[in-house]
């Protein structure tokens, strides 16, 4: 998919996160995760709860507690590893080169420091501006994100600002070194659907104008279709399918990803049309070591699911980690 | 501490707190007798084309007039003095018939929840009243509030919040049926509990366990069996599938049709989610400030919006489908939504609507109402639903406004009032 552009912006090679706890079993949230993202592209990592989406990024940023975490693959920015890089040297990287937006801003904002200072501490430290440079290039990313009257808004403090305008100024932190990746975790999904369309509109024209790849991560299949060229489908820990987005919403083949889309009730569906609910529920997973962890729930599963992990296989673009995918009618 | 450390290591800490916290809960039942039970839950849900002729029902089982629900705003540390109100429910009236299921809508904070809870009584209404089958329910008290009171559920958004962690299944459902002299003896009752779980869809084994060895899904099927344990004719859904994982919802929501077929049971369901609420509801309607802006028949509302913040509404709402993205036209509204304690005077949406007008929109406030040419049943709240609907008026640029901080800080309900801060999300 990326291959033609050359070596890829970001490349994660089966990554394995591992958490733990003495006297316990480690818990393996990720699980042998590969995927690339080209300069300036969009790429989606979907996935319910617990599957690892927030896990993957943060390893990837590098931000997860030293202990008690065992992780192992490898991730390269511009062909340089992270994984092994110096504490120094990462956050320096994290600073210019990486930024993240999280779900919850009012957690990830300094609640005692007001939003302007907050953004021109980074505006100083990372691209080396003067107090009053910094302080006019505040204002004007504000004014981007579309906070009204930004001029006097920079003194506010985060708890005086709406969830919508709190988001703005993380995606106004976020870009403030124009990073060349940014990595949204569900940035939408504590706001309202008319803020979330806001956001989404504004992360969109700034990957646009910044040319900032973006891994944007979501529960929400709706909020990838119209955003990510390449989707990333996670399943306890593993891609279970990857496809550019108009092939995997066109012709789903993994059977979770083709489950999800029937079961989930679409604004545009006909009248009384039914759910088709997929049964259990991630408490029902097996280990992936020997089956497939979707097996228990799974309406195509045969034998071989039970005993053998399926490997990922791409063929024409489409990854799929599957023993019975479901047949490729449209393909 | 320099402010830049703040800036960036903040942000790594917060996060890496929450991915902390969100660990999933204490170990879950892995067994699969309980799967089996859950097996059920694929069964597909309940065609909805048919009955409901649109209009509200004459008859209504529930009908809310004109109630408004208002919160004083209290501050001072030895005057506890009232320094405002917060509007959550300013003057609502609907009326939902025997066996109907009716969609509330709306953006958090916009009243759901509150009128919810003050149709059950949960809540006092600062004024209006709520008739339950042909009788208010205001001046019910002893035992006849009893009575009445057990014929209307409500199933929560949390499951987990709203189940005692110490009751097992069996003791949870037997309360609710011993409250109400519903019990018949051991016999009787085990059979009834057994009945109860079955209509659910889960095993009768489900009985000796407690709460925290369910899944999020299955103690949602819980929060419906204790529901349905005392025979009522309406349940209030409040959020009821807005705390689950996406492949869970159908499970809940096609049990929820499931059941008001067999036992004919009338719904309230409140959500954000409108693809949610489309799908359950005969009847739609939507919230905005505390207010019903419009209300139809949900197909109705879907195919032929009428108020403005409904037709932005729908647009804003992502479909899994990239050929219909890339199609679509979105309506996108510029700036927050008011405070609920200082509403715009004249039409609540005035401060963000793309086709507001001068005076009238600012200074009069628009009801229900209904426009000609459109399908029985369909009620909208603006001056301009003709002139908009026939695009005599086009929308126009709307600057944005910040809603003003009227409550502050140190002002936030003690109680969690919205889903956003009941998941922590
Ligand atoms: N610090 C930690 N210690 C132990 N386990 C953890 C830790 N952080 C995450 N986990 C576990 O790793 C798994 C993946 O978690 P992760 O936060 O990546 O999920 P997610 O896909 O982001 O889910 P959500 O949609 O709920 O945010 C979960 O099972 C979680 O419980
Ligand atoms: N007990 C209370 N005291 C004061 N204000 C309250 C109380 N309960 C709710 N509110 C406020 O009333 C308004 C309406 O709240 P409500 O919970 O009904 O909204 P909602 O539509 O259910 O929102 P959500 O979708 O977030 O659940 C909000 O501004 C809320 O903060
Ligand atoms: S490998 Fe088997 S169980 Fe897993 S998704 Fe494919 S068919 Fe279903
Ligand atoms: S009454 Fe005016 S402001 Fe209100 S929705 Fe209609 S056009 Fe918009
Ligand atoms: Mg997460
Ligand atoms: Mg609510």
């Amino acid at each position: 998919m990326t291959g033609s552009k050359g070596a890829p912006l970001l490349q994660v090679r089966d990554l394995r996160v591992a958490f733990r706890r003495r006297g316990e079993p480690e818990t393996v949230a990720v699980d042998g995760v590969s995927f690339d993202v080209a300069a300036g592209q969009v790429v989606g990592l979907v996935g319910e709860s617990g599957c690892g989406k927030s896990v993957t990024s943060m390893a990837i940023m590098r931000l997860l507690p030293q202990r008690g975490v065992h992780i192992t693959g490898s991730v390269k920015l511009d062909g340089e590893e992270l994984l092994t890089l110096s504490d120094a040297r990462m956050r320096e990287r994290r600073g210019r080169d990486l930024s993240m937006v999280f779900q919850d801003p009012l957690s990830s904002l300094n609640p005692v420091i007001p939003i302007g200072l907050q953004i021109t501490e980074v505006l100083r430290r990372h691209r080396g501006m003067d107090k009053e440079k910094a302080r006019e290039a505040a204002v004007e990313l504000l004014d981007r994100v579309g906070i009204p009257d930004p001029r006097r808004r920079i003194t506010a403090y985060p708890h005086q600002l709406s969830g919508g305008m709190r988001q703005r100024v993380m995606i106004a932190i976020a870009l403030a070194c124009a990073p060349r990746l940014l990595i949204a975790d569900e940035p939408t999904t504590a706001l309202d659907v008319t803020i979330q369309a806001q956001i989404l509109e504004l992360l969109k024209e700034m990957v646009a104008e910044t040319g900032a790849a973006l891994i944007m991560i979501t529960h929400d299949l709706g909020v990838v279709a119209g955003l990510c060229e390449t989707v990333n489908v996670l399943y306890a820990g593993r891609i279970v399918e990857r496809a550019q987005r108009h092939r995997l919403f066109g012709t789903p083949r993994h059977p979770y990803t083709h489950g999800l889309l029937r079961s989930i009730p679409r604004l545009d569906a006909p009248a009384g049309e039914a759910l088709e609910a997929i049964p259990g529920s991630v408490v029902d997973n097996v280990p992936w070591t020997h089956a497939c962890a979707f097996a228990p729930r799974c309406h195509r599963s045969v034998e071989r699911c039970l005993e053998v992990t399926p490997a990922g296989e791409t063929t024409g673009g489409r990854l799929l980690r599957c023993h019975n995918p479901v047949p490729a009618s449209a393909e | 501490m320099n402010g830049a450390d703040s800036a960036d290591g903040r942000a790594a800490g917060g996060a890496h707190e929450e991915g902390i916290a969100r660990e999933r809960g204490p170990e879950h039942v892995h067994d699969h007798s309980v799967d089996r039970g859950v097996d059920r839950g694929v069964d597909r849900g309940v065609d909805r084309t048919s009955g409901s002729s649109g209009e509200p029902p004459a008859e209504p089982l529930l009908d809310v007039r004109d109630v408004a629900v208002h919160f004083p705003i209290r501050r001072g540390l030895v005057l506890d003095r009232t320094i405002g109100h917060v509007f959550a429910v300013d003057g609502v009236s609907l009326r939902i018939g025997r066996g109907e299921t009716y969609g509330l809508v709306g953006e958090s904070g916009c009243g759901k929840s509150t009128l919810g809870r003050a149709i059950l009584r949960l809540e006092k209404p600062t004024a209006g009243q709520v008739f339950f089958d042909g009788r208010d329910i205001a001046p019910l008290k002893g035992e006849e509030l009893r009575t009445m009171r057990r014929r209307f559920q409500m199933v929560f958004q949390d499951p987990m919040s709203s189940l005692d962690p110490r009751q097992s299944v069996q003791s949870l459902l037997t309360e609710g049926m011993k409250a109400h002299g519903l019990t018949r003896g051991a016999a009787a009752d085990g059979k009834r509990l057994r009945e109860l779980v079955d209509a659910v869809g889960l095993p009768a084994a489900a009985l000796r366990r407690y709460p925290h060895e369910f899944s999020g899904g299955q103690r949602q099927r819980i929060g419906i069996a204790r529901a349905l344990c005392v025979e009522p004719d309406l349940i209030v859904a409040d959020e009821p599938v807005s705390a689950l994982d996406v492949s869970v919802q159908a499970q809940v929501l096609n049990l929820l049709e499931r059941l008001q077929a067999e036992l004919g049971l009338t719904y309230l369901v409140i959500a954000h989610d409108l693809a949610v609420v489309r799908h359950v509801s005969d009847r739609v309607g939507v919230m905005y400030l505390g207010g019903l802006v419009e209300e139809a028949p949900s197909q109705a509302l879907y195919d032929e919006p009428l108020h403005p913040y409904t037709r932005a509404l729908l647009s804003a709402i992502p479909v899994p489908d990239p050929e219909l993205e890339d199609r679509r036209e979105r309506i996108l509204l510029t700036g927050d939504l008011p405070s609920p304690a200082a509403p715009p005077p004249g039409c609540r949406f005035h401060t963000r609507c793309p086709w507001r007008q001068p005076e009238r929109c600012d200074t009069e406030r628009p009801q229900l109402r209904v426009v000609e040419g459109t399908v029985p049943g369909h009620r909208v709240a603006c001056h301009y639903a003709e002139e908009i609907r026939s695009g005599a008026l086009r929308p126009h640029r709307v600057e944005p406004a910040v809603a003003e901080d009227v409550l502050g800080p140190g002002a936030v309900p003690d109680q969690p009032g919205s889903v956003t801060e009941i998941l922590g999300r």
